[in-house]
């Protein structure tokens, strides 16, 4: 491919919207495990299961967008449903987790991926809405609005959260629960219930997140496999629990993938996004924005 | 001594099988076996012993099979050949990931790992001379006698592999270097104030679990007589060895065989009569369940009962 500048332009474009859309994948995932360390690979199944969800209630004729945010309180529930059962298992034994933890949520991740094929088929899923199909035109440059979407979703979703995390009482004791769990249990508060608020808060808005999936392009049960790298790559990217590194390294990597992609081809666009993060764990593994 | 007379008899046991008339599904599922219990042996001396999680098995077997697979084309190398380069390049996969990553948190490995894979896949599509994306199909020379099947074979080979790998976790679990492992994963802190060389047994921990996850992969290309990236670089490998780990017990080297010949015959059972969806429901259960319920998997369960 020749080089242009046109073809930069058009790639960095797309770049930031590929970016926005993994940004949203993984911000649920950078409050469960960046911040609570719990290691969530069930994170990208949960948000599947929304997305399935989210074609339920479409086909009764609700917007998708709508239907992820309908969504919020039931996964905000099961959230902390799957945190408890978490807690009861592992941290309440006062054993650390690790391996058995990860098994645990791979575990987990395994019996949602087969309860969707069981209930849905194998077969790709869509969803309908006006904005889907279509697409923005400025000169010559055509976005989809269904990309949009993405953009929309991943600025929403990290400024709410970095508001939240800051602002609010209970959000300055998820990151108090964050920096010194110990110290929090000696002031009298209860890291356990913090945590679990916080928990459901990552789980919740993996149902928005899983919606934005299904409005940007078809899903199959298997799917969440395909996200469980990208989003711990950008979650550790981004530096554990930072909201607006997360939308950072979100856009570093879609930029990065977009430009590849369009000057070397789409099959060498996934080991950019993993040889990026070997980097940075070889050699700044606080992540690029942590702490 | 009694290690080495058992696994003799195993040895001679799984010749014997091979050139008897038995059928020859046998020989197809019991391979897929025993290359998990290789799989799920090697994952512990790491995963078990010292407490840091590979996530990426599946990198460490594709890197072993594809070795085997360019020295097959190059230069049509015998099989043994094909496994002691699969077995040199998984251990020096091993060395490169584990010099960048073990200095950190186990979490950290633990994703690098992940990383690991997607690079080799990615590699793997992008390599012509190995068949890119859509894979290579393999014509395999004719089997040894008094091998009737390359199958019957295959599976020979692959259990004289399974008793070495078991060897050499065993003879690692009861040296220093597993006593060193296991004050790692105890406490890290702890054990390198104390002197020990964390660093360095957890390198060599990496060297050696990767080294045989490459060697139980050599053989699959042969196997199948087909190679592509999809499959080879596919979970299910890295699940199959974290989990036959973690349900048979971690702690001993006993463990990983038991749990991988449950979970490795399960499998095949369950696809052959339900479905392959199936299959992955059932490890899935199955790991939320040992997790859960009994942590020290079903070794740990055997000593509870036995110790009342």
């Amino acid at each position: 491919v020749i080089f242009s500048f046109d073809l930069l332009f058009e790639a960095v474009l797309f770049g930031v919207l590929l970016g926005c859309f993994y940004a949203a994948v993984s911000i649920g995932l950078s409050v469960s495990f960046g911040l609570l360390d719990v290691p969530n690979v069930a994170h990208p199944a949960v948000m599947i299961v929304g997305s399935y969800a989210t074609y339920v209630l479409a086909s009764y004729g609700l917007d998708p967008i709508v239907a992820g945010v309908v969504l919020m309180p039931l996964f905000f529930v099961f959230g902390i449903l799957i945190y408890r059962f978490y807690y009861e298992s592992f941290e309440k034994r006062g054993t650390e987790a690790g391996v058995r933890g990860l098994a645990f949520f791979f575990g987990i991740a395994f019996i949602l991926e087969i309860a969707l094929i069981l209930t849905f088929g194998v077969d790709q899923r869509t969803v309908s809405a006006d904005y889907i199909g279509t697409s923005l035109e400025i000169d010559d440059y055509r976005i989809p609005y269904r990309m949009l979407v993405a953009f929309g979703v991943a600025l929403v979703l990290t400024a709410a959260l970095t508001v939240y995390l800051s602002k609010t009482f209970t959000g300055r004791a998820i990151k108090a629960v964050a920096q010194d769990e110990v110290a929090l249990r000696l002031m009298g508060a209860n890291p356990v219930r913090i945590k679990q608020w916080a928990f459901g808060i990552a789980t919740g808005v993996s149902a928005v997140a899983g919606a934005m999936v299904i409005i940007v392009g078809p899903v199959e049960p298997a799917m969440d496999r395909l996200f469980i790298g990208r989003t711990f790559c950008v979650v550790v990217l981004a530096g554990l629990g930072s909201m607006t590194g997360t939308l950072a390294a979100g856009l570093i990597l879609g930029i990065s993938e977009s430009i590849v992609l369009m000057f070397l081809g789409a099959s060498w666009a996934p080991a950019v996004a993993f040889g990026l993060l070997l980097i940075v764990l070889g050699v700044r593994p606080q992540g690029l924005f942590g702490r | 001594m009694k290690f080495w007379l058992v696994s003799l008899a195993i040895a001679i046991a799984s010749g014997g099988l091979a050139v008897s008339g038995a059928n020859e599904y046998l020989f197809f599922a019991g391979f897929v076996v025993l290359t998990f219990i290789v799989l799920a042996t090697a994952w512990n001396i790491l995963g078990g012993y010292a407490g840091y999680v590979n996530f990426g098995t599946s990198a460490f077997f594709g890197a072993g099979a594809y070795a085997a697979v360019v020295l097959f084309q190059a230069l049509g190398a015998p099989l043994l050949v094909q496994i002691v380069a699969g077995a040199l390049t998984g251990a020096a996969l091993g060395f490169g990931v584990g010099i960048m990553t073990l200095r950190l948190r186990g979490i950290f490995f633990a994703i690098a790992t992940v990383a690991v894979v997607f690079i080799m896949e990615t590699l793997m599509i992008n390599w012509r001379y190995v068949g890119g994306a859509t894979g290579l199909q393999l014509q395999r020379p004719e089997a040894m006698a008094p091998f009737a099947t390359y199958a019957r074979m295959l599976f020979f080979v692959m259990t004289v592999m399974a008793i070495a790998a078991v060897g050499v976790a065993r003879y690692i679990q009861t040296s220093w270097i597993g006593r060193g492992l296991r004050a790692v994963r105890d406490s890290e802190e702890a054990a390198e104030a104390n002197g020990v060389p964390t660093l360095k047994l957890k390198l060599i921990a990496c060297v050696v679990s990767g080294g045989l996850m490459g060697a139980a992969g050599a053989p699959m290309p042969m196997y199948l007589s087909f190679i592509e990236p999809a499959s080879t670089f596919n979970l299910s490998y890295t699940v199959g060895s974290l989990g036959g780990a973690i349900i048979g017990g971690m702690a001993h080297w006993g463990g990983p065989i038991v749990g991988a010949i449950l979970l490795g015959t399960l499998q095949q059972v369950v696809t052959v009569t339900i479905s392959n969806e199936m299959n992955v429901l059932v490890v899935g259960v199955l790991l939320v369940v040992f997790v859960v319920a009994a942590p020290e998997g079903i070794l740990g369960l055997f000593k509870k009962i036995f110790n009342k």
